[in-house]
């Protein structure tokens, strides 16, 4: 129960000041709802077929969340750098992986918030029904931004020391997650076309919770390391 | 059963060691004054004890325990260069977050307490962002303080304080040791440092060049201990 | 058929670099337990080595498929998954020019070097399988007689170059710990 209690503060400590200042998830709104935008001018939605639009819209949603994602995982660490207010997380009697679950969760949070604004407006701009499963589709969301989230989080805490840190982070965390990205593209794709999450897209929902236990595991197992060497 | 015993602690950056063989222990209610030029190793070993790196050969202990277990660093207070507070979180959550961290029974009433102690009673709410240099740094204080530590560990406390606030660390650094608390200290200010101290170590080069009790010489000239034991 | 004898090199290449990285996620691992620099300057030189040979088999790859198919580039899952894990590893070697201290610079680049190598296998399998769904004209399908005798002798061949290369990179690897030493103990005097 310590160990959840240590998670909540520092999760909650995260968001409230993110919503102080509102900068990350603003800007990570904005460059979701640009590139969602910029998109359109490459085709006319109208003039595409269904059928063809729904081939780009798991790989178009994907982009768009992995971009803009990035702008609130970047923060998650360096947040701490201010007045040195890692030592006091550090020096705090609480678990590491404790501190990075928490901080890895807030994240969590405020991305998922940014995507599911993005929804509907990717449904509007490209003629896009993505209600028609949502249940499977929000467990999509879920399992492919949980894996994103844990990668930028611990990125986040290797670079955070970084002098070209901003430059380091999208080399970092984009090759990565080519096989989770992969994963929720088709999985989001089909189940946008109205297909059910059959044998055939099963298996990639089993790489997804895959990738998301075993980069979890290790994450927790080494962010000591990370934070303390 | 020391305070704090640093036991033939090396600490290598690369290949380079920055501390080599460092041998120190405090009794239960010392207040160590650590001193020597910057680059010696002072805040390198500081860092050590507080657990935010690990020594390369040797151990640290803190009442027996080693840093990197938690119920060590409930014991620790650290005070570093920097605050470690939040500029977008008031005063009062900001404590009320170390309470919380620290696992205190009533965290906001601790805050507030402390807020109380440190004169920042007026600013509870205030962000800290908008808070003066001296506020900032009482409020690093507040912080260190608040869950009671047996052992405060201070890089260079009274660096850059106006005079309020040199006021409020010195009769809570009085306080604590009058509670028994154990003190180390690293130090350019020797003679505020000096005052309070009951012992003396000189770090040159990552090694202790002098270790022992602070004399009344040392008092009557602090440059005494660089002139006899460092390289001047 | 004359281009596919690219096979001798491509394949080997792989296979070599293959060998490259578990060197490295190995001198990583130790690296943590030990905390001796030397396993760093393993990991760092076998990476690199694993990396060069990773983009020779690219290139081999790209060579045959223009001449096999009259396309640069044909998506065959093999060249693929070797394509995002050269992505991957040449993340490693960013991070490792990125961080100036030598202690810190070992540990972190030792835990992504464990995170690069666990990403491996997850990224053919999935690269495999999203390919499975799409047929497209393959590098190779199946080994002609007479073939994997030579197969076998050049990947020998490959793994002796590998080696070769790795211990001159530990070798210049450690010489310039050496310099960074005397010029830091330089600097103190």
């Amino acid at each position: 129960m310590d160990y959840l209690r240590q998670f909540w503060v520092v999760s909650v400590k995260d968001l409230r000041a993110e919503f102080r200042t509102k900068e990350a998830i603003n800007a990570s709104l904005a460059f979701a709802l640009v590139i969602l935008v910029l998109f359109s001018f490459a085709f006319d939605a109208a003039d595409l077929e269904e059928a063809a639009m729904n081939e780009i819209s798991g790989g178009l949603l994907w982009i768009a969340f992995a971009f803009a994602g990035t702008l609130v995982l970047n923060r998650s660490f360096v947040r701490e750098l201010p007045n040195d207010c890692l030592d006091g997380l550090i020096a705090a009697p609480i678990s590491r992986s404790a501190l990075f679950l928490g901080k890895a969760f807030a994240n969590f949070a405020l991305v998922l918030a940014v995507e599911m604004i993005s929804l509907p407006v990717f449904g509007i701009f490209y003629h896009v029904r993505w209600a028609s499963q949502f249940p499977e589709l929000l467990l999509v969301l879920v399992l492919g931004t949980w894996g994103v989230t844990v990668i930028g989080t611990i990125t986040s805490a290797l670079t955070v020391n970084i002098k070209l840190r901003e430059v380091m982070l999208p080399m970092l965390t984009y090759p990565i997650l080519v096989p989770a990205l992969m994963s929720a593209m088709q999985l989001t794709t089909r189940l946008m076309a109205g297909e059910a999450i059959g044998a055939d897209t099963g298996m990639w929902l089993k790489m997804l919770i895959g990738f998301d236990v075993i980069y979890t595991s290790v994450s927790l197992i080494l962010i000591e390391v990370v934070l303390i060497g | 059963m020391s305070a704090v015993a640093v036991e033939g602690v090396w600490k290598f950056f690369g290949d380079y060691p920055a501390l080599r063989d460092v041998k120190l222990a405090a009794a239960p209610g010392a207040c160590l004054a650590l001193i020597g030029r910057n680059g010696a190793g002072k805040t390198t070993l500081l860092r050590i004890l507080a657990g935010f790196s690990r020594p390369g050969r040797g151990e640290v202990r803190i009442f027996g325990g080693g840093p990197r277990e938690t119920e060590t660093r409930r014991r620790i207070g650290f005070l570093g260069h920097g605050i470690s507070v939040y500029d977008e979180l008031s005063a009062l959550e900001n404590l009320t977050l170390f309470a919380r961290l620290y696992h205190l029974p009533e965290p906001e009433r601790a805050a507030r307490e402390w807020l109380e102690r440190t004169g920042l009673t007026r600013v509870a709410n205030g962000l800290v962002r908008e808070f003066s240099r001296g506020m900032r740094q009482r409020l690093a204080v507040a912080r260190a303080f608040l869950h009671e530590p047996s052992v405060l560990l201070l890089d260079e406390p009274f660096t850059a304080l106006d005079d309020k606030a040199i006021a409020v660390l010195q009769g809570l650094l009085r306080g604590a040791l009058a509670d028994g608390k154990t003190i180390v200290m690293s130090t350019h200010q020797l003679r505020e440092a000096l005052e309070l101290a009951s012992d003396v170590a000189l770090l040159s080069r990552g090694q202790v060049a002098f270790h022992g009790p602070r004399t009344p010489e040392m008092v009557a000239d602090p440059g005494y201990v660089y002139a006899r034991y460092g390289e001047g | 058929m004359p281009a596919a004898k690219m096979l001798f090199l491509y394949a080997p290449a792989g296979f070599a670099a293959m060998l490259g990285f578990v060197v490295a996620v190995a001198a990583s691992v130790l690296f943590l337990r030990t905390k001796a620099l030397r396993f760093d300057t393993l990991a760092a030189s076998a990476t690199e080595v694993g990396l060069v040979l990773l983009t020779a088999n690219i290139v081999a790859g790209v060579v045959w498929s223009r001449a096999a198919h009259a396309v640069w580039w044909t998506w065959d899952p093999a060249i693929a998954s070797a394509l995002v894990c050269a992505l991957v590893y040449a993340s490693y070697l960013m991070l490792r020019r990125a961080v100036e201290e030598p202690s810190q610079r070992a540990a972190s680049c030792a835990v992504w070097s464990i995170f690069c190598f666990l990403d491996a296998p997850i990224v053919v399998v999935a690269v495999y399988r999203w390919r499975s769904q799409h047929p497209h004209p393959a590098l190779w399908a199946d080994l002609p007689a007479g073939w994997p005798a030579p197969l076998a002798w050049s990947t020998a061949g490959m793994f002796a170059l590998a080696a070769l290369l790795l211990a001159v990179r530990l070798r210049q690897g450690t010489a310039r710990r050496e310099q960074d030493l005397q010029r830091r103990m330089g600097h103190t005097i």
